[in-house]
């Protein structure tokens, strides 16, 4: 059983879902089915977008910022962290530019989020 | 020699940079933007979390992709903008004297805009005992060193104060190895959203303890660890409460207050429930040709919020430029039972007037009503009414516009 706070829209519906041995999944306090969507993902296969940044170098900043171009398993977030820490990009760095293409097999990249300049 | 422009703009972060490109989309030209770093973008340059642009461009950008989107449409416009400029006087002719790498500039504007965001209330202006060693940080600082200059403020840290920011850095601190002990909250309740203290606190298992604050802080050169008690209803510690921390990093979280030391300087009416300008419903303030958006004059959740807010101060500015004045704003807007604050405080009554506020406590099932006289004008409900969210009401055109209008919350 698992209790979460929605956060798609302002209402904060507290939603209580429980998953049973056939793994019917039973709700309570959602008032709409995207919230109802939202619940029965956090219980069954809760996912986050991970942002970090990375080294760059010859840039005019020390940093890019990076993200995930789409949510992983909530249990991947450390090892996601772990390949970021490895990384130096070159400089010119553009926003959108993907710095780790499928990171770890998980079906999403690594994307930069900020644009750094060559110094 | 005094250079003169029609609108300068101080503060080139997103409330900046919105007005820049609205009051140009408005046909007005000789448009400068002063900004104190050596990059636009403000405070979204180290806000590399996701989140902004969701009720503007549909997606989660993160802070520095959002600032891009409107750092390019400045670029592509060719507004004029001078970066590692402090302005150290403004007055209330709008005559702006700065210091840059060129050395003292004067310039005279037609209309200037306030938009210096804000800074974070230090451990100082809330006078917590003990001593004086390194490694106490505001969460901003330590935010900046993470993310602009590659630097770890340190490896095991407690945060005094549950606002977003605060939460944000729980969460930064943990993916990049630090541990983070606990979160302490003065208030019974988390200051910041829910979605925090679901993705930044529970996800990592950091404990939140509210009705908890810092009562000393110990350490030589550097810090080695806080006190942290549990206090009473009137937010005072509670002697033999007290639990010891064993830390090197205390960050602090408590509170972000509007820069207005130019304002002031310029004889702008100050708000004290804001901190921030007394504005009407053209984010006019007080001094005719003087406006005011974003952080600098309430500080938003939202950078969406900030954009819009900046974009309807362009549309009266543009018009300021033109005409010389704007009409006057005879209505005030009052915080009344259970409210902390409004914006605009004074508005025309002749237009739709959508007013910012946030509730003082947290409320269920509320209503919020704009009274006169003590009579219900407008009502809206809240199912969910967070002081950490900022929520709208609007006062609609055409109403009878004797007398004031009092913004009241009451929970039912």
């Amino acid at each position: 059983m698992r209790t979460c706070i929605c956060i798609l829209c302002p209402n904060g519906c507290e939603i209580e879902a429980s998953q049973d041995g056939l793994g019917t999944v039973t709700l309570n306090g959602a008032r709409c089915n995207k919230g109802r969507e939202y619940a029965v993902q956090e219980l069954v296969d809760p996912r986050r977008n991970v942002t970090s940044s990375v080294k760059v170098a010859d840039g005019c900043l020390p940093l890019a910022s990076v993200r995930l171009s789409a949510p992983i398993p909530k249990n991947m977030i450390f090892p996601v962290m772990d390949a970021i820490r490895g990384i130096t990009v070159k400089a010119p760095v553009v926003t959108g530019q993907v710095v780790i293409s499928d990171v770890l097999g998980l079906g999403c990249d690594i994307v930069a989020t900020k644009r750094v300049a060559k110094t | 020699m005094t250079e003169y422009h029609a609108v300068i703009i101080i503060g080139g972060g997103p409330a900046g940079l919105a007005a820049a490109v609205a009051l140009h989309d408005k046909g007005v030209r000789g448009i400068l933007i002063l900004e104190r770093e050596r990059h636009l973008g403000g405070i979204l340059r180290q806000c590399i979390h996701d989140g902004f642009g969701l009720t503007r461009f549909g997606e989660a950008l993160s802070g520095p992709e959002y600032a891009e989107r409107f750092i390019d449409a400045v670029t592509s416009r060719g507004i004029k903008c001078i970066t590692e400029t402090t302005i150290i006087e403004l007055t209330g002719d709008k005559v702006v004297t700065a210091v840059s790498r060129s050395g003292l500039c004067t310039y005279q504007a037609s209309a200037v805009v306030l938009a210096m965001g804000c800074r974070e209330r230090t451990r100082g202006a809330i006078a917590i005992p003990g001593d004086r060693p390194a490694g106490v940080f505001n969460a901003g600082v330590a935010q900046a060193y993470i993310n602009l200059y590659n630097t770890m403020p340190g490896k095991k840290a407690v945060i005094l104060g549950s606002g977003d920011i605060g939460m944000i850095m729980a969460r930064r601190l943990t993916l990049e190895g630090a541990k983070v002990l606990a979160v302490l909250e003065v208030l019974p309740h988390a200051s910041g959203l829910p979605r925090n203290v679901e993705q930044c606190l529970n996800d990592y298992e950091i404990p939140l303890y509210c009705r908890h604050t810092v009562t000393g802080i110990h350490g030589k050169s550097r810090l080695t660890g806080v006190t942290a008690s549990r206090v009473d209803e009137a937010l005072q510690p509670i002697p033999g409460t007290e639990t010891e921390y064993e830390c090197d990093t205390l960050i602090l979280s408590v509170g972000l207050i509007p820069e207005n030391e130019l304002s002031r300087m310029a004889g702008v009416e100050i708000d004290p429930h804001t901190g921030g300008a007394v504005v009407d419903e053209h984010f006019q303030t007080s001094v005719p040709g003087i406006f005011a958006a974003g952080n600098v004059l309430h500080v938003h959740d939202l950078v969406d919020f900030v954009s819009l807010e900046a974009e309807r101060l362009a549309a009266s500015a543009a018009e300021f430029v033109h005409n010389g004045r704007l009409p006057c704003c005879p209505v005030n807007i009052i915080p009344g039972q259970g409210i902390g604050h409004v914006i605009p405080q004074r508005i025309s009554g002749d237009y739709d007037a959508v007013i910012a506020f946030r509730v003082r406590n947290p409320l269920r099932d509320c209503i919020v009503s704009l009274m006169r006289d003590e009579k219900i004008i407008v009502s809206r409900r809240y199912k969910k009414a967070l002081p950490a969210e900022m929520l709208h009401i609007t006062f609609p055109e055409g109403l009878d516009n004797n007398g004031d209008i009092t913004v009241v919350a009451v929970a039912q």
